[in-house]
């Protein structure tokens, strides 16, 4: 079950979850919100983790520390939002070497991995 | 008596295992990057004889030797400078010399290492037997395609200044010649293997600069410019690396940025032979030290595959997918192996270069560079 997992990794605390788990009404709403918002039967965090720090490391570092690319490591993209973050994901930036990733990834993925940069603890 | 002899046999055994001569012709280093670790390798075996570690952030990494083989000096991202010895396989020296480094080279006499910096901006030249800085040349940005030139020269290239500096050490002062209007973001440079021609490939216009280190006052020379003219350029997830010198024909073959083809140049006149159509974007395109093939992989998200060009007739002669993110090859010194890192199937694979046939899986985490101990005698490398 990714989703699951995945809803519980982006959205909160598992433990803070875990009341909402109780209620199954809760629970297939949970499921439905995560589906249809975040395409979850498609989503996988471990991949998505495995190309920022290898393919999107290629520029910006394995560590992220920076590179060719900047440095994307949390505490330097707090001045962004995440539509921001995703935007520049999917469409790159013109005139510079960042390229959009828009043909290889869904929208929802490039908003996971938005959300995954601008959470510390994740990194 | 009895004591004495028992002494001596005793020490005669110890010199002996001490003794035995350890050759490092045929060893290699292989980064593994995710863990900070090199591998050593044996070609002749093709085995992986021993891991060392320490040494630190090596998600873009890449080695020297010494001119006697025995020592590699590593540069990891992380700005460390890293002394292998690969004889007692151990780290004997390090230092952190940057914030954030791209790669290094050694000087003809072997005396001098250079890292160049991305932050601070800039190259750094240090002692090889001590790592002590010798030289601090600072060019206020990204600094890339550093190369040792003949003579104890270094030469790089700014990313953002587009300006190729050579910094010379023959003398008894370092003297910097600067050479500007090399084009938009240089993103990589090579040297030929005479040490006569620098190369750099431009990502923010379409072609190369070339620079004739052998001329007394060298100029810019636009090679190939406009290559992509007319075509829709397709996004670059990775850079290419440009390390490529085809001897048959006396041909440059290049990887195009921004276009799924190799580009083929005269080594004379500097204009262009020809074009080969190629499943991605280019990283690397090595030549087989013979000069008959050419072997080209490819970016994110089409890493998985090799082609092989006939250099004779630039047709694509083999294709093949050794498995998920192909990041580097590197030939045995006469080219009848290639050895592949891949880096998600955690191994390094060995393959025949005339039949293509695999010879063998060793395990490796994670790696990256494969590097030989034959680079220590070739320019550039």
């Amino acid at each position: 079950m990714p989703e699951l997992a995945y809803a519980n990794s982006a959205r909160g605390h598992p433990a803070a979850r875990r009341n909402i788990w109780t209620g199954r009404t809760f629970l297939t709403a949970a499921v439905f919100v995560a589906t249809s918002a975040f395409a979850a039967d498609t989503l996988d965090p471990a991949a998505l983790k495995r190309l920022v720090h290898q393919d999107c490391g290629s520029c910006h570092g394995l560590s992220l520390k920076g590179g060719l690319g900047p440095d994307l490591r949390a505490e330097n993209l707090q001045h962004y939002d995440v539509d921001v973050l995703t935007t520049v994901i999917l469409d790159g930036i013109p005139d510079t070497p960042m390229p959009p990733w828009r043909p290889l990834m869904t929208e929802e993925e490039a908003e996971w991995i938005a959300r995954y940069l601008l959470t510390p603890e994740e990194q | 008596m009895k004591r004495f002899a028992f002494g001596l046999l005793a020490a005669l055994l110890a010199t002996t295992a001490q003794a035995e001569p350890m050759a490092t012709g045929d060893l290699g280093l292989v980064i593994e990057r995710a863990r900070g670790s090199v591998l050593l390798v044996d070609q002749s075996d093709r085995a992986a004889l021993a891991r060392i570690e320490g040494l630190g952030d090596l998600s873009h990494a890449s080695l020297v030797y010494s001119p006697d083989e025995r020592f590699a000096y590593v540069f990891g991202r992380d700005g460390g400078l890293t002394k292998v010895d690969i004889v007692t396989r151990q780290v004997v020296n390090r230092v952190v010399q940057a914030g954030n480094a791209i790669g290094g080279a050694i000087s003809d006499d072997g005396k001098l290492v250079a890292v160049s910096n991305y932050e601070p901006g800039g190259v750094r030249v240090f002692d090889a037997d001590t790592l002590e800085m010798v030289a601090d040349i600072p060019t206020g940005g990204k600094t890339i395609g550093l190369v040792d030139a003949p003579g104890r020269r270094f030469v790089f290239t700014g990313w953002d200044n587009g300006e190729t500096w050579i910094a010379d050490f023959s003398g008894p002062e370092m003297e910097l010649t600067k050479i500007k209007d090399m084009g938009e973001n240089p993103y990589d440079a090579l040297i030929t293997a005479n040490g006569r021609t620098y190369i750099t490939g431009l990502f923010g216009e379409d072609g190369l600069t070339a620079l004739d280190l052998w001329d007394e006052t060298p100029e810019p020379i636009r090679v190939l410019p406009g290559y992509g003219r007319g075509q829709q350029e397709m996004p670059v997830y990775k850079m290419p690396h440009l390390e490529g010198w085809a001897h048959t024909g006396e041909e440059f073959v290049l990887p195009a940025v921004g276009h799924h083809e190799v580009l083929w140049v005269d080594a004379a006149t500097l204009t262009e032979t020809g074009r080969t159509k190629t499943y991605g974007q280019p990283v690397f395109a090595m030549a087989r030290p013979d000069g008959r093939h050419v072997w080209v992989n490819f970016a994110h998200p089409l890493n998985d595959t090799i082609q092989v060009i006939d250099t004779v007739s630039k047709q694509v002669i083999h294709e093949f997918k050794p498995g998920p993110a192909v990041l580097h090859m590197e030939f045995t010194p006469r080219g009848h192996e290639i050895w592949i890192s891949v880096r998600d199937a955690d191994k390094v694979m060995v393959y025949d270069t005339h039949t293509f046939e695999k010879l063998r899986e060793i395990d490796a985490e994670s790696p990256s560079g494969i590097f030989f101990t034959a680079r220590a005698h070739r320019t550039g490398l």
